[in-house]
């Protein structure tokens, strides 16, 4: 669908830069990444509404760089909804129908049917100004859905509502989504909403494209730092580590605490060997980690001892932050991923200290609170490393190189 | 009436009103007690500043010998000298008819024509990329404060060498001329205030530039619109001295008509008095009739 596509903006400003993608058919697509990474530039270039510099953008068989929106078949969520405000909610969704010349009666048969797969039978004849946020929502999709289109697109579309309310319409528009069976290019800077909705999800960072794959390959195995860092949610920790083998064994320091590297990983990593001696970045998700005192069997070989600073109870889980001694990774791509959440000078400090915050997400039963010693268990066969340079996954593996970017599919 | 343009964007769902004004009776009074110095004082400026219109509308009433010989209060303690004679020898008057006539024929022409031409150009400024579009705007802008008075000799020299000097559409010309820098600076502020995603899902709906502007902008930018008519409707209908310059004697409005009948030892009060009630009557009736457009804001309810 996207073939090499860019956006130069007049000023020099490189929003999108070769993008590669294509969407299959009936294919739920999230594009995320932290903001200003042109994933909206990028759908804004598909719809037709922001000119292409470079590349091809194809719907069907049909290239579509010179073609007016309106000549896309395609319909368009937008942020803010985007409701003529002096139409009723029957004459916002029949307005792209009317416009068409689609028959009065047909337009009435598909806006009803609209309106009864979204729920808002009972308010087709308010005014958008008498509706609530979800409902306004609710109605830009079902201008999407009237108009019958090839692509749905969405430009974020849950970011006005409410944490609750968002939960539900994530259900339902993936829901609708299945139902009409209609190809969706949905942006969002959610990564929860790219994790539940999307088929495939591609993450992008600084208008390029840094992985394309189903959410759960996504996270068990991130291609770099970045979509390590951005997938997920606590974030996966990164620390500087360093690769050595003794009696046959291999293990990954940090700072001077060990943990032996699980053979099976080994063998799915066999690239890791190369690493010897050298600095790597180690990536170790929040679940992956668990309380000593509350597991069972727990080699020494498998331990973390660190400092507590903050327990989060949630009742179901605990989250405990700590300081590991071991210095964090101080890369753009970690910079970026602590900006986007605000705590890049943070991050900073931590680094002249040359001390790591760290999350781990273990059993609500832990007894550990701040200032305490705590040893974590590691699952040490769910392990990542990247290399510290070109901050690209250590894999390989001959059906995976590590050396792509950007996925093609 | 400007703020129209600044009109709440937004209302909240149903449910949400604004917590109606609550409050014991003895708060109520309080608070009314507090405040009726101010509301007296107002009402008396009102007073004030309404009494020449009263003024002028009794002396309509009353003959010309009555209002040559004494001041119209005396109405109150002689109630039998009100009468309609005024009002039938002006209507009878084919001059003064006339002269209503020319006015609406110029009036309306003229306020529609910078509300048309006005609201596209507006359209064109707020959203269309074309080169040069902010210098051409900050011209038109600029044009604002170029006095009506240096263009009158110019104008009519050039009205007089194309030999159309003294009728109506010339009057109309100007008036709209010196009417659409103001109309489109007006309206393309208001229409850069609305949010560019609505354009766009138009856009993406499949309206082309015109159906976005009628469907889209117009309804939208209604009371702006409004205000702008109700502005450049009583700037002409009042006007005397661009019609005093270019109207000739068959194309004056009542303006010119009226002030005709000022003489330089007094004037025909019998005359006046009624043809500016009737000049004062039809901008009322306008002024009503679209006010209601701008007290919505319009926008309520397209986004979030």
């Amino acid at each position: 669908m996207l073939e090499g596509v860019e956006k130069v903006y007049p000023d020099g400003t490189q929003a999108v830069a070769d993008l590669h993608l294509s969407i299959g058919d009936g294919e739920f697509i999230v594009l995320v990444g932290p903001s200003g990474c042109g994933k909206t530039t990028a759908l804004r270039m598909v719809a037709g509404l922001e000119e292409i510099s470079g590349g091809q953008v194809r719907i069907g068989d049909r290239v579509v760089n010179g073609v007016p929106p309106k000549d896309r078949d395609i319909a368009m969520v937008f942020q803010n909804y985007a409701l003529y405000p002096h139409l009723s909610v029957r004459e916002n969704m029949g307005f792209g129908l009317k416009l068409r010349k689609v028959p009065a009666a047909e337009i009435d048969k598909r806006v009803e049917e609209a309106g009864r797969i979204l729920g808002l039978e009972d308010l087709l004849d308010r005014k958008p100004r008498n509706l609530s946020g979800g409902q306004r929502q609710r109605v830009a999709m079902g201008r999407a859905i009237v108009r019958e289109p090839q692509a749905f697109l969405m430009d974020e579309p849950l970011s006005n509502l409410d944490a609750k309310l968002r939960v539900q319409m994530r259900a339902e528009i993936a829901r609708i989504q299945r139902d009409l069976d209609v190809t969706t290019l949905y942006v969002t800077h959610d990564q929860t909403e790219a994790m539940t909705m999307g088929d495939r999800v591609a993450v992008m960072r600084k208008g390029l494209l840094q992985q394309v794959d189903a959410p759960q390959v996504l996270y068990d195995r991130p291609d770099n730092v970045f979509v390590a860092g951005f997938i997920g949610s606590p974030a996966m920790n990164m620390v500087q580590a360093s690769i050595e083998t003794s009696n046959g064994a291999t293990f990954v320091c940090l700072g001077d605490q060990r943990l032996r590297i699980a053979d099976e990983l080994l063998a799915a990593r066999p690239a890791l060997a190369a690493y010897e001696g050298r600095k790597v970045v180690l990536g170790i998700r929040p679940e992956e980690m668990e309380d000593a005192a509350c597991a069972g069997e727990n080699p020494d070989d498998r331990r973390l001892r660190a400092t507590v600073d903050l327990v989060e109870q949630m009742g179901s889980e605990a989250y405990v932050h700590f300081s590991l001694k071991a210095p964090p990774v101080l890369t753009d791509d970690t910079r970026e991923l602590a900006s986007d959440v605000g705590l890049d000078d943070q991050l900073e400090r931590r680094g002249e200290k040359a001390t790591t915050a760290m999350v781990a997400r273990v059993s609500p039963r832990t007894r550990a609170a701040k200032g305490d010693s705590i040893d974590l268990v590691v699952d040490t066969g769910r392990l990542h490393f990247f290399d510290i340079d070109s901050s690209l996954a250590v894999w390989g593996d001959p059906d995976r190189a590590a050396t792509t970017t950007t996925t093609k599919t | 009436m400007a703020t129209a343009i600044d009109a709440p964007r937004r209302t909240d769902a149903p449910g949400e009103e604004a917590p109606r004004r609550q409050g014991s009776v003895a708060a109520r009074l309080s608070r009314a007690v507090a405040k009726g110095p101010l509301n007296v004082i107002l009402l008396l400026i009102a007073l004030f500043w309404l009494l020449p219109t009263f003024g002028l509308l009794v002396s309509s009433f009353r003959s010309a010998a009555d209002n040559a010989t004494n001041g119209w209060w005396n109405v109150f303690t002689a109630p039998a000298q009100l009468t309609l004679d005024s009002y039938q020898s002006l209507l009878g008057d084919a001059r003064m008819v006339g002269a209503f006539w020319n006015t609406v024929l110029i009036t309306v022409p003229s306020t529609l024509g910078v509300v048309l031409i006005g609201s596209l150009a507006a359209y064109a400024f707020a959203w269309i990329d074309f080169p040069g579009r902010d210098w051409a705007f900050i011209t038109v802008v600029g044009l604002l404060v170029v006095p009506v008075q240096v263009a009158l000799i110019p104008v009519a020299e050039l009205y007089g060498r194309l030999g159309v000097f003294g009728s109506i559409p010339t009057v109309i010309l100007f008036h709209i001329a010196f009417g659409l820098p103001f109309a489109i600076f007006l309206l393309r502020n208001f229409f850069a205030g609305i949010p560019a995603e609505l354009l766009e899902a138009a856009r993406i709906d499949g309206a082309g530039e015109a159906r976005i502007f009628f469907r889209v902008v117009l309804p939208i930018g209604l009371p702006a619109i409004a205000s702008l008519s109700i502005f450049q409707f009583l700037w002409v209908w009042n006007d005397l001295l661009i019609a005093l310059v270019f109207a000739g004697t068959d194309a004056a409005p009542l303006t010119v008509a009226i002030r005709e009948q000022t003489r330089q030892f007094g004037a025909n009060i019998d005359v006046i008095a009624p043809g500016a009630f009737i000049s004062l009557i039809v901008p009322l009736v306008v002024f009503f009739a679209f006010q209601r457009y701008f007290v919505q804001g319009l926008l309520a309810g397209a986004e979030k």
